[in-house]
């Protein structure tokens, strides 16, 4: 393929610009140098790593050490949803809850992508695997972390109105059915968004770098299509599995709503 | 018959009493003394230890939707769901009656919730859980922030129902109100619950 390798001299040039709003930074006195700087260089050190890896991985191409990839990339996934929560599950379902949904529904689209649509032989090949996980599960984290925070400070502040349905014998379904729809919602608006304006307003990063790569445009389109709909898959199926176990365990069987359940 | 043995939970002096149908029981202590927490047990919004039997039936033996129904706790903050009172009904249309007697006027059932008062508010839930004819009503100072010719209104609706068989659990500060609409407290005071003739 015709692509233009970078060497380290045209990164520390791009580095300069950085640099640039890190002096302009100390220059105006708002005080953003530190943070800048440090997460340019966190950036930097995550990336070099990943690479490392990834060019590891590939070269061994085995099962096992691809699924252990996989792995944990979920825990990461898993540790950054519970983060983004304000009010969190006490106990294991803190950290469990939104773990097990992304294992399930990020394993469940890559899977189903590799053996049925992209096809690389053998179907676990890491070099298809490894950054197709990465991008379905970088936006179902965002999905299933949207949702259960929605869905945990919507419980939290609509607690009246939810007892007062209680109260008069709803269930809790349909006690907590407002909550759970708005919770969807904010859990879909990115990827709903970002399939409307995909395209007008900015290239997807995948096509661009496919692009980039020397690949034909159409076909770059095609394979960002793909990614875009299985990314639109997995965030539906997560943050749904993730805000309905939510709601469940918000409620017990006595159409409690328990709110002694969250931190 | 409400019967309720021994209910216990944290936060709250273990409570025993028996309600007859058509009685009114008033329940009286400091705030934070426990009242809101019997009732969201009562009404088994909270878990709670013990033993509540209504008409012989336990609290554990009917689904909690149903129990909530023949037992409507009505909170002193009300919670609202829906844009407007009329939402909150089944059916709107069916109130003009009550809201009459509640001196409520009948175009409240378009106004938006948070252009109504505290006082309308109030009556408005209670005209809620009155519109499913429990067989006992749990109300949490029905009429803390009403004047005296809304309160005395609320008072003969309540009545009303005393004299049709259902029973009350009435919260309030309001001695001369204990003294209107109950023969018996239930006292709340140093840790304890203690039932007292008036």
């Amino acid at each position: 393929m015709n692509f233009i390798a970078l060497g380290y001299a045209d990164l520390a040039l791009a580095s300069s610009l950085v640099l640039l709003n890190a002096g302009l930074s100390l220059y105006l006195a708002l005080g953003l140098e530190r943070m800048f700087l440090i997460a340019a260089l966190r950036m930097a050190v995550q990336l070099t790593l990943v690479g490392l890896v990834l060019r590891v991985l590939f070269a061994v191409a085995a099962p096992v050490w691809t699924l252990l990839a996989a792995l944990l990339m979920v825990l990461f996934a898993g540790r950054e949803v519970m983060a983004r929560q304000e009010r969190r599950f006490a106990g294991l379902w803190g950290y469990g809850l939104g773990t097990t949904v992304m294992l399930t529904a990020a394993l469940l689209v890559t899977v189903f992508a590799l053996t049925t649509q992209i096809r690389p032989d053998p179907w676990y090949d890491p070099r298809y695997a490894i950054p197709i996980l990465g991008m379905i599960l970088g936006n179902t984290m965002t999905g299933v972390a949207l949702g259960l925070h929605a869905l945990t400070t919507g419980a939290v502040r609509e607690r009246a109105a939810i007892e007062g349905q209680l109260a008069l014998g709803a269930t809790r379904r349909e006690a907590l059915r407002a909550t759970v729809r708005g919770a969807l919602r904010m859990a879909l608006i990115p990827i709903v968004n970002s399939m409307s304006a995909t395209g007008l307003v900015a290239l997807p990063g995948m096509m661009t770098g496919q692009i980039l790569a020397g690949v034909d445009p159409i076909e770059a389109v095609k394979y960002q299509l793909l990614i875009s709909l299985l990314i639109a898959g997995g965030t539906g199926i997560g943050a749904l599995a993730a805000v309905s176990a939510g709601a469940w365990r918000l409620c017990d069987s006595r159409h409690r709503l328990r709110l002694d359940r969250l931190h | 018959m409400l019967v309720v043995e021994r209910l216990a939970r944290p936060g709250m002096p273990k409570v025993g009493f028996r309600l007859k149908d058509g009685a009114c029981l008033a329940v009286m202590g400091p705030s934070g003394s426990g009242k809101t927490l019997l009732f969201r047990a009562l009404a088994d919004l909270d878990p709670s230890d013990g033993r509540v039997t209504l008409d012989g039936v336990s609290m554990d033996d009917v689904p909690a939707p149903e129990w909530r129904r023949r037992m409507a706790y009505v909170p002193a903050e009300p919670g609202w769901w829906a844009a407007t009172p009329a939402a909150h009904f089944a059916n709107w249309d069916h109130t003009g009656p009550l809201a009459e007697s509640l001196l409520l006027p009948r175009e409240i059932g378009s106004a938006p919730i948070a252009r109504l008062s505290t006082g309308e508010r109030q009556r408005l839930a209670l005209m809620r859980a009155l519109m499913g004819k429990p067989r006992v009503f749990l109300l949490d100072e029905p009429t803390g922030p009403l004047d005296a010719a809304a309160t005395s209104a609320v008072e003969a609706v309540l009545r009303e129902r005393l004299a049709g068989g259902a029973s009350i659990l009435l919260a309030t500060h309001d001695e001369a109100q204990a003294g209107r609409m109950a023969t018996r407290t239930l006292q709340f005071a140093e840790g304890r619950a203690m039932e007292t003739a008036i």
